[in-house]
């Protein structure tokens, strides 16, 4: 029996009104409906990851990954397509790292607030817009017919560049302002010029973010399809497994995520482990360099001491 | 005394360095308009002259653009195509996408919310190549098995890929949105009494409206700009559907799926550019309206 003076803590200290019934009802629904929603969002992707790895699992080994395709296509390793990707995300990486930090140097560093800079951040968020099918006709108009690469590595990479640009400007524009105004306020006052203070005190302070960027766009730019199809990527490139320097920049080559879509829709009678394979290796590539980037910035965020 | 300005050889590495910065801040305007060019020169051949008819190209549903006795040239079943597959998708994504967006927002403690998010982003990050393989190996036999359909690749099949593919970009840019209501909002609606939930209702989502509307409109612009998803999983006939179990095709995936056939500079490769040029259109439309949202609230807030 309880005793009568001292309620125990769980016994409410004012009587629930029918009204607070009411409320307290709909927040719990409320909580557990959105709750769900979440779950609901995120279950299918595990469950297809794990999908993914069960049916790849027999194909899937050392080898796999540096043999080249034999039998057209339908056994052998997909050596040809890795380095393929490699090399179109490298040469991207190149012409697309310094125009993208320095656009984004001009947009948080030199421009003044005005029309000017509005419509350089309106066409950079137009740009990130651009559907990635429209990239790969500006890409075959541009880099393949106009400045006539033809059908290359460097077409493919350039393409990649301008697409993966607006994320760069991006990311690189939060690393910069992340950098406190004080810093450069003090290089100001030290009688150094904007460049020198852009130069020594801002990019040092702002490079471990820029890197962050840089690392999420290699991850995306692994896994784009449409605009290296068109531009640079080819059926089947024969090379010897294991080879690094395979490539010259206006050979055509092979990409992991054109591949697949081949493997998938245009091989006949291919063995059902292996496209899964193909798309176990792409998915995983992508998301380790993914993870590479959320670890780094979780890292920064845990060191930052500002 | 030395006069305290340096002369102009001394800032000479200084003023080539500021104009290269200069060129690269404005090298998103010309890719902007060089994307615009390029695709419209390659387009251009088929404007003067010739019997092409821009009443035609928008409104016809016959699309045939490679037939040689009389090559018929009409995008409205294959807008039909991307307006279908994409709304399908929205009505999954936007429930989903903003119910997860206030989950995490309002009703996360800290370190799962980080968590959950990370998710999300892995999710975000799986390249569209690989929804639609899920999609022709998985959702196919799948939707064939559930709903008794003769073929699963449909507009049932593309727009839960799609939605899956949005719900990530939705979420994030609307947890955003939720996160930049000021706390004083909700200090302030607590102090009044309400529940969490009143407050997400009648304080929180009406602030943050715009932002939530920028970051459904984003959703819906890559929804209609996705490719390889929809070119593998809507199967491919060219008519206005009429049930979500039937096949469609999309302005994106036809531009994918013919651009390989048609040879450099017949009428045909001209008119996949001037598809490209009419989703890039829409595609443009959508992102400023997003971009308008944001920006006039907050000019206005200020």
């Amino acid at each position: 029996m309880k005793p009568a003076l001292a309620p125990s803590p769980t016994t409410p200290r004012f009587r629930e009104t029918p009204a607070i019934a009411r409320r307290h009802r709909q927040e719990v629904i409320a909580r557990r409906l959105l709750g769900t929603t979440l779950i609901l969002s995120l279950v299918p992707l595990f469950a297809i990851l794990i999908y993914l790895v069960w049916q790849a699992a027999p194909v899937l080994s050392w080898g796999f990954l540096v043999e080249s395709p034999r039998d057209g296509m339908r056994s052998g390793g997909l050596w040809p397509a890795l380095l393929g990707t490699l090399y179109l995300v490298g040469a991207s990486l190149a012409a697309a790292t310094p125009v993208g930090v320095l656009a984004a140097v001009y947009l948080n560093e030199y421009a003044r607030p005005g029309r000017f800079s509005r419509l350089v951040s309106l066409a950079v968020i137009n740009l990130a817009g651009v559907p990635s099918i429209v990239h790969a006709l500006f890409g075959l108009g541009a880099f393949v017919a106009f400045a006539g690469f033809g059908r290359s590595i460097l077409a493919a990479s350039l393409t990649l560049a301008v697409m993966s640009l607006p994320v760069i400007i991006a990311s690189t524009t939060e690393a910069l302002k992340s950098v406190p105004q004080s810093f450069r306020e003090a290089s100001w006052n030290l009688g150094a010029t904007r460049w020198q203070t852009t130069r020594h005190i801002v990019l040092p302070n702002a490079l471990p973010g820029i890197f962050t960027g840089i690392i999420l766009m290699v991850s995306r730019t692994a896994g784009e399809t449409a605009p290296v199809l068109f531009t640079g990527a080819v059926f089947y490139k024969s090379i010897a497994g294991g080879d690094l320097f395979a490539y010259s920049l206006l050979d055509q080559c092979m990409a992991l995520s054109v591949h697949l879509f081949t493997v998938s829709t245009q091989v006949p009678n291919v063995s059902d482990a292996l496209p899964y394979a193909i798309a176990v290796v792409l998915v995983a590539t992508v998301l380790g360099v993914n993870a590479l980037s959320i670890a780094l910035r979780v890292y920064l965020r845990s060191r930052k001491n500002w | 005394m030395k006069p305290l300005r340096r002369s102009i050889f001394d800032r000479l590495p200084e003023i080539l360095i500021e104009g290269v910065i200069r060129l690269c801040g404005v090298s998103a305007i010309l890719l902007v308009f060089g994307i615009f060019f390029f695709v419209f020169r390659e387009a251009y051949g088929l404007l003067p002259g010739g019997d092409f008819r821009l009443g035609h190209f928008l409104f016809d549903t016959h699309w045939n653009p490679a037939s040689q006795s009389g090559p018929a040239y009409g995008t409205l079943a294959l807008l039909a195509g991307t307006a279908s597959v994409t709304l399908l998708s929205m009505a999954i994504a936007i429930p989903f996408g903003l119910g997860s967006a206030i989950y995490l927002s309002e009703f996360c403690v800290p370190y799962r919310r980080e968590t959950l998010k990370v998710v999300i982003e892995i999710l975000a990050a799986i390249p569209s190549v690989v929804w639609g393989f899920i999609g022709l190996m998985v959702m196919n036999p799948l939707i064939i098995a559930v709903t008794g359909a003769p073929i699963g690749l449909n507009i049932l099949n593309g727009g839960l890929l799609l939605a899956l593919m949005s719900i990530p970009i939705i979420a994030s840019l609307g947890e955003d949105a939720l996160k930049a209501v000021p706390d004083s909002y909700r200090e302030a609606g607590l102090a009044l009494g309400a529940s969490r939930w009143q407050l997400v209702y009648r304080v929180l989502l009406p602030a943050a409206r715009p932002g939530l509307l920028a970051a459904v409109l984003l959703g819906l612009g890559r929804a209609v700009g996705e490719t390889m998803a929809v070119l593998m999983a809507t199967g491919h006939s060219v008519h206005v559907p009429t049930s979500v179990l039937d096949s469609v095709r999309t302005l994106t995936a036809t531009i994918a799926a013919e651009l390989g056939e048609a040879s450099v500079g017949s009428h045909h490769y001209q008119l996949l550019f001037l598809v490209g040029i009419y989703l890039l259109a829409i595609t443009s439309a959508f992102n400023l309206a997003a971009d308008f949202l944001v920006r006039g609230r907050r000019r206005s807030s200020r």
